[in-house]
């Protein structure tokens, strides 16, 4: 039987055990004592969160058909587990061996959201391993930081031996073969870290050195020594169908958020909305072949026993076999029990056609996004969206017979006025009023429902909006006000619900998306204070940041409510992500004349995603 | 086709709670490929009922699940097909066809044997004392427990639903108690409760985690009045050649 590293007596005091027992479906199972490298790998919130990300199961996947490897779990214990591993110093461990992460060669954090910084310090704290890559020593794992926010890594550059910039089916081989070559020489973690940072798309921070101006702002960021690069590219895999999928993907005992098997369709997005930092970072647009999809879905669900498939990408409907792949779904697994379960879907006869098909009508509600209430204010942040293609297919779903409707909106966006807040509730009311004109009255099944609602405008690195102003929490709140005063008025009010996100914790994630390595010790400092779990709602204690700042003379507006000019150097800026600071720059100039930017498949714009060679650059001759 | 399957559930396996459990054998069915049948409406699911669950912390080598299928391999494939893509902990034990006429296991389930040990450092120290004073404790008429209730605290005989309690030594040894008791719809009563029954009644407290407890067989009560007829639930189903 395989130990475990809590006792009885733990396990059946905490709430879900069975996030700290592994043992599951799938799991990988070898010999620590035969492999070269362990490798925890780290998805730092709860489990069922963590074991819902794709991309850790991708790599988990990877690193294991390596024989020389053995890649294990670890994810944040839950506050009442917190508790008593610090009371009786019981080091965290990786789920599968469940031996002390202190002692794997590697932690790798996946970095997916600003607001799990301070799960980061607390997995190195009960790991037992220094906080500061600085007093790291030779026998302490080497932490690796990689996902969406190890594009703007500078927050948590202190806490980082090196970050992985870019997707991770690229470098990794290569890293753990130095690492192989560098022990069996006996040589140190400095010499390791030091040829690691000359590999593509590794920036070890400690090498780099930056000086900053008498307003604030980064005067340079260069390399401290010889040999390591001054821009660090991202790693990307140029053919999606070459790289592997998870063909055994590990099926928990408990739900967890994504219980089903996840078919990743394609990387990328060819839409370019300004807002959005997945939609630029992930450039170009990669599919997978529908036959790769196919022979994994088949796979996965056979040896998952999963009940449920669904697909997953930025923009679903722009996948060019989206007809085909759903249709070869349904007929091959839906009369087996198998619910197929749809990505947002640009609404049209074909969509609410095979919506009907896979979900009951009356449970489920239709999706929009329009991000904005105005026209205007949509071709400022690029979204395709016309009201007139929203009340189009709203008609069309109101006739299939769904009488739900969510409409997602953004407030605190470059540009925005009373108006465009105003449209919200506007465009809201007429989503509803399409119903009462379309539908005669003994066809109607009660109200329609149209649900809005709004989340605060973060502007991210390596978006055209990463020169844009952000606004105060009182600001975002005064926005929200407007709104929701404006749907009172409307006719169809009672039709109608609006509801607005938490206003301090979006000024924070501003501080820390846009932060640069001073931010760091406020991070460090919330945490001694007892910040954990700052994305979930409950554990968020905004007071708690605020003296933190404070304490650590960090100022908020800096980061947030500044204006930065065109020519200001940003603490990411020596990343190279594939679309260049001209493009952004031209994309920022057009988002502030109100001018449209067309897709990637309409036309190339010229943003740089180009020079990798692949994906949807590469579609047309011209 | 009315199909029993025993299982058991050892090792980490004890902290998966009832409902994941039925999850997990859903999914095992289909990674099993089990022709099971499901039911009709928009979102079927697979004919499948289990006996009794098993509170969280307790091993147990006598689980039982009824599934429906429409076909089926012999017993012995079934077996090996089911094993295969199970996890550490879990391993079905028979898998036996019933008549068509069978109740669900869950209606049926009358008494389940358990076998309860002390955690090591919680063992009473007077072990020998301790199991000389059990023929006593069930000579009583009765034996009044306070349960707690949503409306506060109610006396119950337990008596009448404690078929068994003595003393055994494993294999390995070690000084066990195997227990007896009610279980199911009509009446259930879970060892602990009956050991905390004693020990209060020789003046000692049953502490926090103190017992080991592991569930060693559930059974049907074929006799209809009178003397109970105890049979095991695997024993209602005949093997597939």
């Amino acid at each position: 039987m395989r130990k475990l590293a809590l006792s009885d007596e733990i396990l059946l005091s905490v709430q879900q055990p069975v996030r700290y027992i592994g043992g599951e479906v799938n799991m990988c199972i070898k010999n620590p004592s035969q492999v070269d490298i362990r490798f925890a790998m780290c998805f730092p919130d709860v489990y069922e969160i963590g074991m819902s990300h794709l991309g850790m199961q991708i790599l988990y996947d990877m690193f294991n058909r390596r024989d020389d490897v053995y890649c294990e779990r670890v994810f944040s214990p839950w506050t009442d587990l917190d508790k008593v591993m610090r009371q009786n110093q019981i080091p965290l461990f990786a789920l599968e061996s469940q031996d002390p992460v202190k002692d794997f060669d590697f932690l790798g954090i996946t970095i997916q959201y600003e607001m799990c910084y301070t799960n980061i310090l607390q997995v190195l704290d009960l790991s037992q391993i220094p906080l500061h890559g600085a007093d790291r020593k030779d026998g302490d794992p080497i932490v690796i930081g990689g996902g969406p926010c190890a594009y703007n890594p500078e927050p948590l550059a202190d806490f980082f031996d090196l970050f992985y910039i870019g997707e991770g089916e690229t470098q990794y081989d290569t890293l753990f073969d130095l690492y192989k070559e560098i022990r069996k020489s006996g040589k140190s973690r400095r010499d390791f870290l030091e040829e690691a940072a000359k590999l593509p798309g590794i920036y070890v921070p400690m090498f780099y050195h930056v000086t900053y101006k008498e307003d604030g702002t980064i005067d340079s960021f260069l390399p401290n020594q010889d040999g390591i690069p001054k821009t660090i590219s991202k790693e990307l895999v140029q053919n999606l169908d070459d790289a592997t999928y998870i063909a055994d993907p590990i099926v928990p005992f408990i739900k967890v958020t994504q219980d089903r098997v996840v078919l990743e369709i394609q990387r990328g997005c060819i839409r370019g909305c300004r807002f959005c930092q997945a939609g630029n970072i992930y450039r170009p647009l990669r599919e997978h072949s529908l036959e790769y999809l196919k022979n994994y879905a088949r796979q996965m669900l056979n040896s998952t026993g999963h009940e449920e498939i669904s697909l997953s990408s930025l923009s679903s409907s722009d996948y060019s076999c989206l007809k085909e792949l759903v249709t070869f779904l349904i007929d091959e697994f839906h009369g087996k029990g198998v619910n197929i379960s749809l990505p947002s879907l640009r609404i049209d006869a074909f969509s609410l056609d095979v919506m009907s098909k896979v979900q009951d009508v009356k449970k489920s509600s239709l999706t929009f996004a329009p991000e904005a209430g105005t026209q205007r204010l949509r071709d400022v942040i690029n979204k395709g969206l016309t009201e007139e293609v929203i009340l189009r297919g709203a008609a069309e779903a109101f006739h299939g017979g769904w009488n739900r409707v969510k409409l997602y909106f953004m407030l605190g966006l470059p540009t925005e006025t009373v108006e465009d807040r105003e449209g919200i509730a506007l465009l809201a009311e007429k989503v509803a009023e399409t119903f009462y004109d379309e539908i005669p009255k003994e066809k109607r099944h009660g109200r329609v429902q149209v649900l809005a609602s709004s989340s605060f405008f973060v502007p991210k690195p390596f978006t055209p909006f990463q020169w844009a102003a952000m606004c105060t929490g009182e600001e975002f709140l005064q926005r929200a006000y407007t709104v929701k005063d404006k749907f009172k008025e409307m006719k169809n009010k009672k039709s109608l619900k609006y509801t607005y996100h938490d206003a301090d914790v979006t000024v924070l994630e501003g501080v820390l998306a846009r932060g640069d390595r001073r931010v760091a010790a406020v991070i460090e400092k919330a945490y001694e204070k007892g910040a954990l779990y700052d994305s979930w709602t409950e554990y968020f204690h905004n007071h708690i940041w605020m003296e933190a700042f404070e304490e650590c003379g960090v100022d908020i507006a800096f980061y947030t409510t500044r204006e930065r000019s065109i020519d200001e150097v940003f603490p990411w800026d020596f990343i190279d992500a594939g679309v260049t600071k001209e493009f952004l720059k031209r994309e920022w100039e057009n988002a502030m004349k109100g001018q449209v930017t067309p897709n990637c498949r309409q036309q190339c714009s010229g943003c740089g995603a180009r020079s990798y060679k692949g994906g949807v650059c590469f579609e047309n001759p011209n | 086709m009315k199909i029993r399957i025993k299982f058991a559930k050892e090792g980490a396996m004890k902290f998966i709670g009832h409902l994941d459990m039925m999850r997990f054998f859903q999914k095992v069915m289909r990674r099993a490929q089990v022709d099971i049948r499901y039911s009709e409406g928009f979102s079927p699911h697979q004919i499948m009922s289990f006996a009794a669950p098993l509170g969280v912390g307790v091993t147990s080598r006598a689980e039982y699940v009824d599934i429906e299928v429409l076909s089926t391999d012999s017993s012995e494939k079934m077996l090996q097909r089911l094993n295969r893509v199970l996890t550490e902990g879990v391993e079905v034990l028979s898998y036996k066809r019933l008549p068509d006429h069978a109740a669900a296991a869950m209606s049926v389930v009358a008494a389940a044997d358990y076998t309860i040990r002390f955690r090591e450092g919680y063992e009473p120290e007077d072990w020998p004392d301790f199991v000389r004073g059990l023929d006593e404790f069930l000579r009583q008429d009765s034996i009044l427990v306070l349960k707690k209730t949503k409306k506060g605290e109610r006396s119950i005989d337990i008596r009448p639903w404690i078929y068994k309690l003595e003393k055994d030594i494993s294999e390995d040894g070690i000084n066990q108690l195997k227990i007896r008791v009610a279980a199911g719809s009509a009446a259930n009563l879970k060892p602990e409760l009956v050991i905390q029954a004693y020990m209060e009644s020789r003046g000692q407290k049953l502490e926090e985690f103190a017992l080991l407890i592991h569930r060693d067989e559930v059974y049907a009560n074929r006799a209809e009045t009178g003397k109970p007829d105890f049979c095991p639930l695997e024993q209602m189903g005949e093997n597939i050649e």
